[in-house]
């Protein structure tokens, strides 16, 4: 299981919680199991979200691999100039 | 990797060779996106509103057809329906629908023979407009009684009950917000506002497209990114993104905002309809001040609580930033994040809305967000450091974020070097340097994630042994010079014996822009892979002619070479031997690389400015300047220096001069660089740079991106000395010689 952890805006969507646990293997994995269990995120995670995965910034690619000892963050997409 | 395990003393990376553009660009060789041309090239010029928000009733261009030389008008009329989501703003951004949405929005474009006869047909095209209510400031924007530009706009977010023009809200944070002021002896909390600057690229926007009825096109476009260019502009035209060749010029700069489309479809929207003839577009200073995409308008409450001995025990922040009239353009989203990364702090409360405004299509504007965020804690930090008679830069390292951080946006930092760039600040000699009167000293610290984005490389041994590099990211800030000391130090070559050329959409798979200081990081990294595939390559060449087991054979200086006594003696096979008998020993070499790199480290800044204020007109000079930043690894230091000194002098102008100013009409009162003032070399000492080198362990020569941090700082910095030289705090920018006047006044 891997724990994700939300901005407040997303856990008006998912229950309240700080932090949603699921099962998963890659990010992609990860986003399904979210939608499945909140349907309320998915048009947010569709939209696009940055995944931080042990403090590194990603775009969040669906093939990335998720452990159950990583530090995960989801937050707004960031954009560079 | 830590730090100590990354190779140090290296060969060539750190040095400073001549940049490979150097002698194209001081002898006007380099060519810009206005210098290409084609035979048979058509000129286009384009109508635009005059109102920051009216209905478009009609639009009659029949005078306009009947003069002479012109060759085509398009309006909306001529582009797909039914776009949705970012497709449609861009649609909607390129050539208004029913209604224009701001001062400079396009209307319609003609394309003739000559440039001067489409300025003159432009004219001719009469459009009749209903002109409605507009609002261009983001707080009147959410004001109860506000027009409200798009109904229909926000998203899921937005709390109910808030007016149409907010369609974004954003809340985060950690702690308890209450307790963590409770525990503080002294809170303070101010309002900050920021005006729209644009980027001041000195090349204006400009292309030359050709677009034929069967949707097969070609374009050559100033840009950072020409794989965006190829889907936005396919996208808004509703044509196949691979049958359109997008080729990218030398780049006048960008900073942001070359990494989307404003005009592009227009020329090739024209050349479809002129029968296939290319169409050159090329903007004029004031329409890139109109109608390009400036960075956010910032509203923003800051609050702060710290001890006495100036640990910071609570941040809050509730920002308002207005991108244009379009959903999601505002920086909201990394202003946020950026607001207290500097520092650990226990309780942390982060609220942020996005506005709609009568303005023009917000555009990235190195680091988006940062330097208004920085701007507003930076500056009460300053406040209350003052008021507590602590030293401002003890403060920031007793507070600073380090490795194994919970950052401000959450997750825990890896390796970050914000405090050897803040021990690095104190030790400079400007610190000591002596100040006169009126003279004042103000420091602030910044932050940028950086960035790595999609990335493909390729890269080719030539038969003399030299290497060809592709790359897809555009050369802004010295990528080209970086990425071929990479490669040839990975190669064990000369640098000389590289070149890197940014090529077309055709020929590589697909590439992110040159944005988020990514190129260096990005494309070098792709490099330094692709070169390791050419090696083992190389090698296995090399073991077939000895007729040795490939794993038997190493890469050293330049040239295949057996891995030890056991693997037999031959003599080495250089890279130009090998390249020279690739043709009959197997054909062409060549490595690849494509992915989203990982091991993206984060950078901080810290900047030191020293000013004189005129007490009798209230104009600020800037003194003396100092950028510590951490690079990871300055690959070619008198670039990365280059940057540091470019973000300050952006941040310089947006401190002290530069701002949007709309008339009571909505319209732009300052659309040229006469009125929209810029600094300039007059305007500015000569920045004193540091390059902190904490490599970064997710690349293999430590870098970490330069391009964006160095502007996050400036405002801050320059609106605390400004303080300290004069007294007058001003919370809202520009400084520029009146306000400070006003306020210095106002003080005594």
């Amino acid at each position: 299981m891997i724990k994700v952890h939300l901005w407040s805006g997303l856990r008006r969507l998912a229950g309240g919680a700080e932090a949603v646990t699921v099962q998963a293997a890659t990010v992609g994995q990860m986003f399904d199991a979210m939608i499945a269990a909140h349907p309320g995120l998915e048009p947010v995670i569709k939209a696009g979200v940055s995944v931080v995965i042990d403090g590194e910034v990603t775009a969040g690619g669906r093939n990335l691999a998720v452990k159950p000892e990583n530090e995960i963050y989801l937050i707004q997409r960031v954009k560079g100039g | 990797m830590p730090k100590d395990e990354l190779k140090a003393g290296f060969r060539l990376v750190g040095t400073r060779p001549n940049r490979p553009d150097g002698l194209d660009k001081v002898t006007g060789r380099a060519r810009y996106g206005a210098d290409i041309v084609a035979a048979n090239m058509l000129h286009a010029a384009v109508v635009r509103s005059p109102y920051a928000h009216a209905r478009i009733k009609k639009i009659d261009a029949s005078r306009a057809l009947a003069l002479e030389g012109v060759k085509a008008v398009v309006t909306r009329a001529d582009f797909p329906t039914g776009l949705t989501g970012e497709d449609w703003n861009l649609q909607e951004n390129t050539i208004a629908g029913d209604t224009a949405l701001y001062d400079g929005h396009a209307v319609a474009a003609v394309a003739a023979t000559s440039a001067l006869v489409a300025q003159d047909a432009a004219r001719l095209i009469e459009v009749e407009y209903e002109v409605l209510p507009h609002v261009t400031d983001v707080d009147a924007a959410m004001a109860p009684d506000a027009p409200v530009i798009r109904a229909g706009n926000a998203d899921h977010s937005v709390p109910e009950g808030m007016h149409p023009n907010v369609v974004r809200y954003i809340d985060f944070g950690h702690g308890d917000i209450e307790a963590g002021f409770a525990a503080a002896d002294l809170v303070r909390e101010g309002t900050y506002k920021t005006e729209a600057t644009h980027q001041g690229y000195i090349e204006p926007h400009a292309c030359l497209g050709q677009l034929g009825a069967d949707g097969r096109g070609e374009m050559w476009v100033c840009t950072q990114g020409h794989w965006y260019i190829r889907r936005m502009c396919a996208a808004v035209l509703g044509i196949e993104a691979a049958n359109l060749r997008v080729t990218p010029s030398e780049i006048g700069g960008g900073f942001g905002g070359k990494t989307t489309i404003f005009m592009e479809p227009l020329a090739l929207a024209l050349s479809r309809k002129a029968g296939g003839r290319p169409v050159k577009l090329v903007m004029s200073r004031a329409e890139v001040l109109r109608a390009t995409g400036p960075t956010a308008s910032a509203s923003m409450d800051v609050k702060i609580g710290m001890k006495k001995d100036g640990t910071i025990t609570a941040g809050q922040v509730n920002f308002r930033m207005q991108g244009g009239a379009f959903f999601g353009m505002s920086p909201i989203a990394e202003a946020l994040p950026c607001a207290f990364a500097c520092y650990d702090i226990p309780n942390l409360m982060h609220e942020g809305y996005e506005v709609l405004a009568n303005r023009p299509k917000a555009a990235a504007y190195r680091a988006p967000g940062s330097p208004m965020a920085a701007f507003a804690v930076e500056s009460l930090l300053d406040e209350m450091c003052r008021e507590l008679s602590l030293d401002p830069l003890q403060v920031r390292l007793k507070n600073a974020a380090k490795e194994g951080t919970k950052s401000s946006y959450g997750p825990t930092y890896n390796r970050i070097g914000l405090v050897e760039t803040l021990e690095a600040t104190m030790a400079h000699p400007n610190l000591s340097a002596p100040l006169g009167p009126n003279q004042g000293r103000g420091v602030a610290a910044g932050f940028w994630f950086n960035h790595g984005g999609e990335t493909s490389v390729s890269l080719q041994i030539g038969e003399d042994g030299t290497v060809g590099v592709s790359v897809g990211t555009p050369d802004i800030g010295g990528s080209r010079a970086s990425i071929a000391l990479m490669v040839a130090e990975t190669l064990g070559i000369e640098y000389e014996a590289v070149r890197v050329n940014v090529v077309e959409t055709g020929s590589l798979g697909v590439n992110e822009p040159t944005h988020g200081s990514r190129a260096t990081f990005a494309s070098g990294k792709a490099a330094v892979e692709a070169a390791e595939s050419a090696i083992k390559q190389m090698c296995a060449r090399a073991a077939a002619e000895w007729g040795i087991d490939p794993e038997a054979v190493e890469w050293v200086d330049g040239a295949a070479r057996p891995a030890g006594e056991n693997a037999g003696k031959f003599p080495p096979l250089t890279i130009g031997e090998i390249g020279a008998k690739m043709g009959g020993t197997g054909g062409p070499i060549s490595g690849h690389h494509e992915s989203v790199p990982g091991g993206v480290g984060a950078s901080f800044g810290v900047h030191v400015v020293d000013v004189e204020v005129d007490p009798e007109t209230g104009k600020s000079t800037v003194l003396r300047y100092l950028v510590v930043q951490d690079a990871g690894r300055a690959i070619h230091p008198a670039y990365v220096e280059g940057q540091y000194q470019g973000g300050a002098a952006q941040g310089i102008g947006w401190a002290l001069n530069e701002e949007y100013i709309y008339g009571a009409d909505g319209r732009l009162q300052n659309p040229m660089f006469l009125d929209y003032r810029i600094p300039v070399a007059s305007d500015l000492p000569m920045i004193d740079t540091v390059i902190v080198e904490v490599p970064n362990p997710g690349h293999p020569y430590g870098v970490r991106g330069v391009g964006e941090t160095g502007i996050a700082p400036p405002l801050a910095a320059v609106a605390n000395a400004v303080a300290a030289a004069s007294g007058a705090r001003l919370r809202t920018l520009p400084l520029s010689p009146p306000k400070v006047l006003a306020a210095i006044k106002a003080g005594q």
